[in-house]
């Protein structure tokens, strides 16, 4: 440990260029891009499934994930999701950004924060079923295939997200 | 040809790993940072997302010109358009909230960013409520659907063409997000 100062971020352009070369490559190597929100639904289906193999099997949710498959976490999704999370770590911790903290505006307490974030975890979750995607497996990968769903998905979540910007900036600033 | 098993794992995990330095590396293990993008003080979200979008859709156009990938071979998302437009307002809803994606809230948490937790759990209990929501939605949720078309399909036109027509679009919009940055910086400076 050197320097306790950050490296600072990278250009985003410089980044999304690369992010569009590592879709193109996932592409011509698998068939399909990038994806997150899956990853979660098989992490859930098999921790499910071992608590109460009933209960996963009777939820069309849980089964999709655990029928006809050898083992459900042995999944593209899930292992490039672990993949992420070592990358991040990795990442984080060369740029000394790796910190214990809770992230949050200055004019909120810690609790309010925790209960926000799990509330929008909620909704952001719920949403990425009913549009089958999110940012990454719909916005990114889909936008880059030309998906009519992708585009719309992106223009709605820019919506919604400045729709309520203004009336949720104590959150942030 | 086919590609065994445990190789597309494998690159499922270095793939993976350069997403999370991606990500990481571009300021989105940090909610904070994130969310700046819907106050217009630091655009980034929407640089990195267009930017990766345009550089994938120009490679991809260029290797099926070239015949190096097949087109019609490679997942396009189906669409959907209710479900979609409203889930999208609703997840944007979400990440306003929590200042971050499901992707971004991997590296968060592996970042030692303790909120992200509390979005993970979010994110659990969201997907549970959704398998026990389920049945009563089936209607709604494959309500819209045109199938997994695309774009140039869709309005028919060459491929080609809209690939050229989009990234000018977004070379003009990243030309617009970097004024808007100027101006709303200077007021807040």
């Amino acid at each position: 440990m050197k320097t306790k100062q950050a490296y600072p971020y990278w250009n985003p352009y410089i980044v999304g260029v690369g992010l569009g070369i590592l879709i193109i490559l996932s592409f011509v190597v698998t068939g399909r891009g990038l994806g997150a929100i899956g990853a979660f639904n098989g992490l859930l289906a098999s921790a499910i499934h071992a608590i109460a193999p009933d209960y996963a099997m009777s939820k069309a949710a849980f089964s999709n994930y655990l029928s006809g498959v050898e083992h459900p976490l042995r999944d593209w999704v899930v292992i490039e999701i672990v993949g992420v999370c070592i990358g991040g770590l990795i990442s984080g911790v060369v740029s000394g950004r790796f910190k214990f903290e809770v992230l949050k505006g200055p004019r909120i307490s810690n609790v309010t924060r925790l209960i926000v974030a799990f509330s929008g975890g909620v909704l952001m979750a719920f949403a990425a079923k009913f549009t089958r995607g999110c940012t990454s497996g719909l916005a990114l990968s889909g936008g880059s295939v030309m998906s009519p769903g992708a585009w719309l998905f992106m223009i709605s979540v820019f919506i919604g997200g400045y729709s309520v910007a203004f009336l949720m900036r104590k959150l942030w600033n | 040809m086919e590609i065994p098993e445990i190789y597309l794992l494998l690159f499922a995990l270095l793939t993976g790993i350069a997403f999370g330095i991606f990500l990481e590396k571009a300021g989105f293990g940090n909610a904070r940072k994130l969310v700046e993008q819907f106050y217009f003080t630091d655009m980034r979200m929407f640089k990195v997302l267009f930017s990766a979008i345009v550089t994938a859709m120009a490679g991809i156009y260029w290797l099926s010109y070239l015949g190096w990938l097949d087109i019609t071979q490679i997942y396009i998302n189906g669409t959907y358009i209710w479900p979609q437009v409203i889930g999208g307002v609703i997840f944007g809803v979400g990440f306003v909230m929590t200042g971050l994606c499901p992707g971004t809230a991997c590296v968060s948490v592996f970042t030692g960013k303790l909120d992200a937790l509390a979005v993970f759990a979010g994110m659990f209990a969201g997907l549970i409520l959704f398998a026990e929501l389920e049945p009563m939605l089936e209607g709604i949720l494959s309500y819209s659907s045109i199938g997994d078309i695309s774009l140039y399909e869709l309005f028919n036109v060459e491929y080609g063409i809209l690939t050229f027509v989009i990234i000018l679009i977004a070379l003009a919009a990243f030309w617009f997000v970097g004024k808007v940055e100027e101006r709303i910086g200077k007021k807040a400076a």
